[in-house]
């Protein structure tokens, strides 16, 4: 059963990564309970991130949820492609929802069994889910015992995580265009735009060159 | 309430509204093209304001710090393709050692 295998280590090697958002989430101001929610509830890697970074920079509460909120419409994507492989109603289909995030879908997805499809789903899904929030909850309690988190580096792991999260994406010609198109115009805002701002403006971008193909 | 409360349910609810309507809705609503490409799109943009925004200023000033060693040492790891756990770590230890050196 090599699907649930993979599963499995990918569930680990991400889930680990959960402590740089634990760190990350108390660095920015947030509670070790609220970082532990954010894990539980909102269970999206780069929402999670931008929550707290968009907070962590003095943004409102609104700009963090919308930018998180615009992160996470790729998951509804996601759940367009896995419903008819899954096939699931009533409860089983709002755990469904929970777990639908990049790694579960791309591990299902690579499959070319159905039934292998459904089982990389949900041990992908449940996997990342266990491991996730156990390191979220320890990098937290990690960041908090140390005290001054720019002594230890911390205020750069938030945009180190960034930068590895948007990274895969800059394949082509276009992508490093617009990423450099997003950095010029946010930094440009900064100055005269309130906290958050900055960042959800260059949803604009991606809206007007995606419009036009 | 304070802000973080705040953004910690409104982002949960809404995560989980989106996660909900893709298992939900017929197929045909979300597949337009334009949708799609808006879509892969936007993780790009947003992504990488994060990462000038959080690099780079304090409030509403630009503030060239010790956060820029760390952002070299991620960038670094990245041309190497090593992984995401070496680039966040990398990024605190280089950013570490240039704080207590006062950059």
């Amino acid at each position: 059963m090599s699907v649930k295998r993979d599963s499995f280590s990918l569930s680990f090697a991400v889930g680990a990564y959960g402590t740089a958002f634990g760190a990350a989430s108390v660095t920015a101001h947030f509670t070790v309970l609220q970082s532990c929610i954010l894990s539980l509830l909102t269970f999206s890697g780069a929402s999670q991130f931008a929550v707290i970074g968009v907070l962590g920079a003095g943004g409102s509460a609104i700009s963090g949820i919308a930018t998180a909120t615009l992160l996470g419409s790729r998951n509804a994507l996601y759940g367009l492609r896995m419903a008819p492989i899954l096939k699931v109603r009533g409860l089983k289909r709002i755990v469904a929802a929970q777990v639908t995030i990049d790694e579960s879908t791309a591990i299902a997805t690579a499959q070319k069994d159905e039934a292998d499809q459904v089982t990389g789903f949900w041990h992908t899904g449940f996997g990342v889910f266990v491991f996730w929030n156990i390191f979220t909850l320890l990098g937290a309690l990690g960041a908090k015992a140390i005290g001054n988190p720019s002594a230890w580096g911390l205020d750069a792991a938030v945009p180190a995580a960034f930068i590895g999260l948007v990274w895969p994406r800059l394949t082509d010609r276009k992508s490093r265009l617009i990423a450099g198109a997003a950095v010029l115009l946010s930094l440009a805002l900064v100055p005269i735009a309130p906290a958050g701002v900055p960042i959800i403006t260059t949803a604009l971008l991606a809206i007007i060159v995606g419009w036009r193909a | 309430m304070t802000p973080q409360w705040i953004a910690v349910i409104g982002t949960s609810l809404l995560a989980f509204t989106l996660k909900y309507l893709g298992h939900s809705v017929p197929a045909s609503w979300l597949s337009h093209p334009r949708i799609q490409r808006i879509n892969t799109l936007i993780p790009i943009v947003l992504l990488t304001a994060l990462v000038a925004v959080n690099s780079v200023t304090v409030k509403t000033k630009i503030i060239f710090d010790h956060r820029l060693a760390g952002l070299a040492v991620a960038v670094t790891a990245l041309l190497f393709k090593l992984p995401f756990p070496v680039i966040v770590a990398g990024a605190a230890i280089g950013s570490a050692i240039a704080y207590h050196y006062k950059y």
